[in-house]
């Protein structure tokens, strides 16, 4: 068959390793063959399946921090004793104004948690709670744009226990972001994607139950967005939604 | 030709050859450049200005996947993961400016495992060094065929069982190439193999992996699939 020939190079093509002129040749078979071109979609499909079914773990939170704090803290080993003391003295100086920066952060990450939460369940008792109804992602995502001032991925979510319900626009201290609302077995999740450099309250990563409320909670930082998970669904299913946003950013 | 109902695709993130997709596909999230421009950050062209932290920590996450998909096991992967990271702190002095980062952190990851306790298992299985090219004939040149179509749709979980099913000097090749996304060079560095090595490991482990599937697909699908159409995609 004429295309066998190129077909034995199709997958070394499609990983982008060919060389730059049998690349442009390559490119100008596959536009004008049809078996090619079909082969070449498959193959493509098999590689993007392969893609999203290898991410598949994700480590935990508690050994990220231990491993942050153990990479973190090496290269500081090599301080002189000068400047040791030094340090120590400005420790003190500051020790006053770092602790009332802490609470102040503290205090603002609550602030944060707790608007979340509000902003949550005040949607979840509105007559319309969202402002584009779809379970289609590629419905949901493109109505985002220009409403918000970045981009964001959602979750492929077929074989997944969750089903998107549609999204709105939201604000968090006078921020602009998206808030998308799931179901999973008739619990409504709500997940809400703002520009990390935009929010006032420094947050780290970190599930919690915020205190008073009954939901559970998960928030992270990926690719400059802050991601926050929210809903009365059990952690692991949070945590499942959690780590199909991961895979999908 | 390409069909607009190639167009499915169009809302899929994935990295494809520099000039095949871009005109074919309006592929969202596509770099053209991203395995180039992916280890830009972590290879020695910056090396002055970063420091072990910045160059490591980021690659956290995909560090613990590749490790948990070898060992199989959380805690493993943890003890794994770890012991990379020590041994690249130690050994980070002696890394050397303008080679990339990735590829050694890699290596140092795949060599900690195969003189672990189970890598050493594994090794003794299957020889991790053995001569690709003495494997047989390469595989036949595939069509494709509905099959391929349905290989390429097969469920998450099927995948990821196929994958965990591969021999593991295969798993890590595929892993490498197709979720890591290095080139076929960093690839070469990470297994210290040529790279024509790679190239032919790689076509049998997706060749390994089709077979696996198939039988999967073939329960999934009853009597969908002819017996006839036996080659893969």
């Amino acid at each position: 068959m004429v295309c066998e020939s190129w077909k034995e190079r199709l997958d070394i093509y499609l990983d982008g390793e060919l060389p730059h002129e049998e690349m442009r040749t390559f490119d100008a078979h596959v536009r004008n063959c049809s078996s090619c071109s079909a082969d070449a979609l498959s193959r493509v499909q098999f590689k993007r399946a392969i893609h999203l079914a290898g991410k598949r773990f994700t480590p935990s939170a508690e050994f990220r921090n231990r491993m942050q704090q153990r990479i973190a803290s090496k290269p500081r080993r090599a301080f002189r004793l000068g400047w040791m003391l030094a340090a120590a003295a400005a420790v003190v100086l500051v020790a006053g104004t770092l602790t009332s920066t802490y609470l102040g952060n503290r205090s603002g990450r609550d602030q944060v948690f707790s608007e979340i939460a509000d902003l949550h369940v005040a949607t979840l008792a509105s007559s319309s709670p969202v402002d584009v109804i779809s379970t289609d992602r590629h419905t949901v995502k493109p109505w985002f744009q220009g409403k918000i001032p970045f981009a964001f991925n959602l979750p492929e979510l077929q074989n997944s226990e969750f089903s998107l319900l549609g999204g709105r626009m939201t604000y968090l201290e006078q921020t602009p972001g998206a808030h998308l609302i799931y179901d999973a077995r008739k619990h409504h999740i709500s997940v809400f994607v703002f520009q990390e450099r935009s929010l006032p309250a420094r947050l780290t990563d970190s599930s919690l139950k915020p205190a008073k409320l009954s939901f559970n909670m998960e928030t992270w930082s990926q690719g400059g967005l802050r991601y926050f998970v929210i809903g009365d669904a059990s952690a692991a299913d949070i945590d499942s939604l959690v780590r199909l946003f991961k895979t999908a950013s | 030709m390409w069909s607009p109902s190639l167009q499915c695709l169009s809302h899929q993130s994935f990295s494809l050859p520099l000039s095949f997709p871009q005109q074919f596909f309006v592929l969202e999230g596509i770099n053209p450049a991203l395995r180039s421009s992916h280890h830009v950050d972590v290879s020695g062209a910056n090396l002055q200005l970063n420091s072990f932290e910045e160059l490591a920590i980021p690659l956290f996450d995909q560090l613990y996947n590749f490790a948990h998909w070898l060992t199989q096991n959380r805690d493993e992967a943890e003890d794994l993961v770890q012991e990379t990271y020590v041994k690249a702190l130690k050994g980070f002095s002696s890394f050397q400016l303008g080679t990339n980062f990735r590829a050694w952190i890699y290596r140092i990851l795949r060599n900690t495992f195969l003189t672990s306790r189970k890598g050493l298992k594994v090794t003794m299985t299957v020889p991790l060094d053995f001569d690709d090219e003495e494997e047989g004939p390469e595989p036949a040149i595939e069509h494709d065929t509905p099959e391929t179509l349905l290989l390429a749709r097969s469920s998450h979980e099927s995948l990821q069982g196929a994958i965990d099913q591969l021999p593991v000097h295969f798993r890590e090749i595929l892993l490498l190439c197709e979720v890591e996304e290095m080139s076929y060079q960093e690839i070469a560095d990470t297994l210290a193999v040529p790279i024509g090595t790679v190239m032919s490991r790689l076509s049998r482990a997706r060749q390994t992996l089709r077979n696996q599937l198939r039988p999967q697909l073939q329960q999934e699908a009853g009597q969908r699939i002819p017996r006839g159409t036996s080659h893969g995609l």
